[in-house]
């Protein structure tokens, strides 16, 4: 075992892997920050580049581009509000508040060492724990997705801090975009018009362009007029140390984080958007200072960062174990390793382990070299932003977003649907409606209407709806996780008002 | 204000110019030349990447360039279960530079159930069929089923309470499914899943009881699992401990068949050279033997005979879903 791990290792730490690594991490940083370039397609674009090549250095350059993809994000998040990847999605509440603000450089620090502390835990569990937590990604049934999703919808709260009704009412706006198209479960159209490009339903990735990325750039337009500065930039020394500071006082934010993200990973179809904004949303209840998450906290930052990264580790585990991708970018691989003649379970780690176990610590050499790669590029990228100016900028980011869109799919709808919700989220943000429960909404609803139906169906063949919805132990935990993420805000805010009337000096945390 | 309004025409600009720009790689393939092909040929997959579509024509993707002596550029258009890809094929150029996955039940049953599919089944013109991935049905190791028997008697005792795990509705695996009812008599109560790999989990986690699956996804859980029946007409080599349903009394035959098409109205001479091309990639010993390895049966079906196929196969479907009352 010990002997096939040194193989492993001297596998990994050749001069072509390491180089393999640098190259994939730099790409699928880039990658992954330009918004509509996604992990998912970064990856199946250079599939029959690998087949060409030894299977330990194939995967080692698509493990390395999918691991840095999903941290490039963040970068589009912060810099200019759109989620570059579908995981960014947490990042941008809080890393773009802190751009505008002028921090943009110590936003996309902290983006990278939380990617790269939550990237490092996922792998962790990853390496040492892969079978027992596979297994118990199978327990997680149709009942336990409505009910993930139920719980889901309760962070609605977390991401509209200004407003909950209008956050209600965006996150039902997106519910009800998720349901055009055909109906996963009995494959009826629904809302289409008789069109074709609507069958397969509003994409995600063109319409996170078109609610973060489009709003954004008319209101930099519109701000133009007033001032010709695009974004003041503070220089600041010793970034990284501060910001290191910052972390390590806060070990608990960091754990936590990543285990959540690793957890969601795991659950096939829950990837690193769903990751990010559960971790995201217990960063703001575990928080004293609830008011400032939104308005730049570095914590929200980082816990988004720190998920959607160790989320990557996690959709591994139940791809390699039990042959059962975890996220779209895991299925890619799962793709590459059957090319590579490898079949995914438990031959992996037996008959093919040298290979399989450079693999993986080569992602833990690709979250290293996130580090120095991310803020060199990070310093250049928030440099650059402050010089350029908004007749540049604007045209631009339209013109990436558009071809971001259009190559998802090679889709010319795409592109349409980017453009429409684009509109529709200008108008609705001039009415108050922030874009993230809407987009909530949308991911959630697909996952909680399969969930409701297939349970439905479970339940009308078992007899028992009660058993299949209340009585598993899964569920139970997300319903009363649910409930608790419903009702705590409400008691707070009694107990607050109740402080209030009996006067500051009793009751109250300090 | 002035510079506002510069601002917005550069915009406006931008966008033209991506329009046009998209447009053209969308409209792109002008030039014929006399010896087809003279230039990259775009290999279509109408779903996501990953599935078996895909791994597939990554395996012959090499072979395809080294045959027809150009580049073989692999793209997903995924959607609808593949319908958006269909439609866009069906509205084609016909000059041979797009390929593109055909597959069955798929191509047939969507313009069957859906007056909005986007193309009609006889549009696609068939190039070569290489490929069927049989369907087969498993139960849990420690079921008490032990045959396909068993389970029917059950199933017909006690209507609608057992659980089959699946891929899609209006799938091959739902038709299948259909099917057995119909032959038995029987009521399953059948959940789709979106994708094979969360069908198989449903069933690994034990939330069905049942499993309709591809061969290549039966061979690799065999360890976990009963299967019961096997869609082929004769026994399936990599599972030959695994009676047909044939073989049990029941005269039914399942599978997902793969192969590819182009536009409608590509000339029989630019179709015989990609069907030479793919029946050169599928009878070489390696690739079989590479198919051989991952569960997929090759076929080595020509344009005429893919055509005659599909033909014979759409009126099968039709009386199925006549008689279910799905039509």
């Amino acid at each position: 075992m010990s002997s096939v791990l040194l193989d492993a290792l001297a596998g990994v730490l050749s001069p072509v892997s390491i180089l393999l690594v640098l190259v994939g991490t730099a790409g699928g940083i880039i990658v992954g920050a330009l918004p509509g370039l996604t992990a998912t397609m970064a990856i199946a674009l250079l599939v029959p580049f690998t087949f060409g090549m030894s299977p330990v250095h194939g995967l080692v350059l698509l493990g390395a581009i999918y691991t840095s993809a999903i941290y490039g994000g963040s970068f589009s998040a912060i810099l200019i509000n759109t989620p570059g990847t579908p995981s960014a999605i947490a990042t941008t509440f809080d890393g773009y508040p802190m751009a505008r603000r002028g921090e943009a450089y110590r936003a996309i620090v902290t983006a990278t060492i939380a990617s790269v502390v939550g990237g490092l835990i996922g792998v962790a569990f990853l390496i040492f724990l892969s079978p027992p937590l596979a297994r118990a990604s199978l327990r997680f049934g149709p009942p336990e997705y409505f009910w993930l999703a139920m719980f889901g919808l309760t962070i609605i709260a977390a991401v509209s801090p200004r407003s909950t009704l209008k956050g209600l009412i965006g996150g039902g706006i997106g519910l009800l975009i998720s349901t055009v198209g055909i109906s996963p479960i009995d494959g009826a159209t629904r809302y289409n018009f008789g069109t074709l490009s609507l069958q397969s339903g509003i994409s995600l990735i063109p319409a996170l362009i078109g609610f973060f990325c489009i709003p954004e750039v008319l209101r930099m337009v519109e701000e133009s007029q007033h001032s010709g500065e695009m974004i003041p930039y503070k220089r600041q020394r010793r970034m990284v140390k501060r910001v290191l500071q910052q972390l390590v006082r806060r070990p608990w934010l960091m754990i936590r984080s990543s285990v959540i993200g690793t957890l969601v990973g795991i659950i096939p179809g829950a990837g690193g958007n769903i990751a990010g904004l559960v971790s995201y949303n217990e960063a703001v209840r575990a928080s004293r200072d609830k008011a400032s998450f939104g308005q730049g906290a570095v914590e929200g930052v980082a816990a988004s960062e720190a998920a959607n990264n160790a989320s990557v580790a996690g959709a591994l585990i139940p791809m390699l174990t039990l042959g059962v991708p975890g996220a779209p970018p895991a299925a890619v691989l799962f793709g590459a390793l059957l090319l590579q003649g490898m079949r995914p379970g438990a031959e992996l780690f037996t008959t093919y382990a040298p290979v399989t176990y450079a693999f993986l610590f080569s992602l833990v050499l690709a979250n290293l070299a996130m580090l120095p790669l991310g803020l060199l590029l990070g310093k250049g990228v928030a440099r650059l932003m402050q010089k350029v100016k908004v007749q540049t900028m604007a045209p631009v980011i339209i013109f990436l977003s558009m071809v971001g869109s259009y190559s998802i799919y090679n889709n010319l709808g795409d592109v349409y649907t980017m453009v429409a919700t684009g509109i529709v989220a200008h108008v609705l943000r001039k009415a108050g409606f922030q874009p993230g429960p809407i987009v909530l909404g949308l991911i959630l609803g697909p996952i909680a209407e399969q969930g409701l139906l297939q349970s439905l169906l479970l339940g009308r063949a078992r007899g028992s709806m009660l058993m299949v919805f209340f009585a598993r132990p899964i569920s139970v935990v997300l319903i009363v996780l649910t409930v608790v993420s419903i009702l705590a805000p409400i008691l707070v805010q009694i107990r607050d008002r109740r402080a209030l009337r009996q006067g500051p000096s009793s009751g109250g945390t300090e | 204000m002035n510079r506002q309004t510069r601002v917005f025409v550069t915009m406006i600009a931008a966008t033209l110019g991506a329009l046009v720009t998209l447009g053209g790689a969308h409209a792109s393939g002008q030039a014929e030349g006399r010896e087809y092909p003279t230039r990259a040929i775009s290999y279509v997959i109408p779903f996501a990447p990953g599935g078996q579509s895909d791994v597939t024509a990554q395996y012959q993707k090499p072979y395809l360039e080294e045959l027809l002596g150009v580049n073989v550029l692999i793209r997903h258009q995924a959607g609808a279960g593949g319908a958006l890809g269909w439609a866009a094929l069906a509205a084609g150029r016909p000059d041979g530079y797009t390929i593109m996955g055909n597959n069955i039940p798929h191509i047939i049953i969507q313009p069957l159930i859906r007056d909005d599919a986007g193309y009609r089944t006889e549009q696609l013109k068939p190039v070569y069929l290489f490929q069927t991935t049989p369907i087969g049905i498993a139960v849990h190791a420690d079921s008490p089923f032990n045959t396909l028997e068993d389970l029917i008697h059950y199933a017909r005792s006690n209507p609608g309470a057992v659980t089959v795990s699946g891929s899609g509705t209006h799938s091959g695996h739902h038709l299948a499914i259909l099917q057995l009812q119909h032959l038995t008599g029987t009521e399953f109560t059948y959940i789709p899943a979106t994708g094979a790999a969360p069908s198989l989990t449903n069933f690994l986690g034990r939330h069905t009881d049942v499993l309709m699956a591809n061969s290549d996804d039966l061979v690799a859980h065999r360890g976990e699992m009963k299967i019961l029946a096997v869609g082929t007409t004769d026994r399936f080599g990599p599972l030959p401990n695994v009676p047909t349903f044939i073989e049990q009394g029941l005269e039914m035959t399942a599978g997902i068949d793969r192969g590819v098409a182009v536009s409608p109205n590509t000339p029989d001479d630019i179709v015989r050279r990609l069907e030479e091309a793919f029946h050169a990639v599928t009878t070489n010993p390696v690739f079989r033997a590479e198919m051989d390895a991952m569960g997929f049966e090759t076929q080595t079906m020509g344009s005429a005979e893919f055509a005659r196929y599909i033909e014979q196969k759409t009126g099968e479907i039709q009386t199925v879903l006549r008689e279910l009352g799905e039509l």
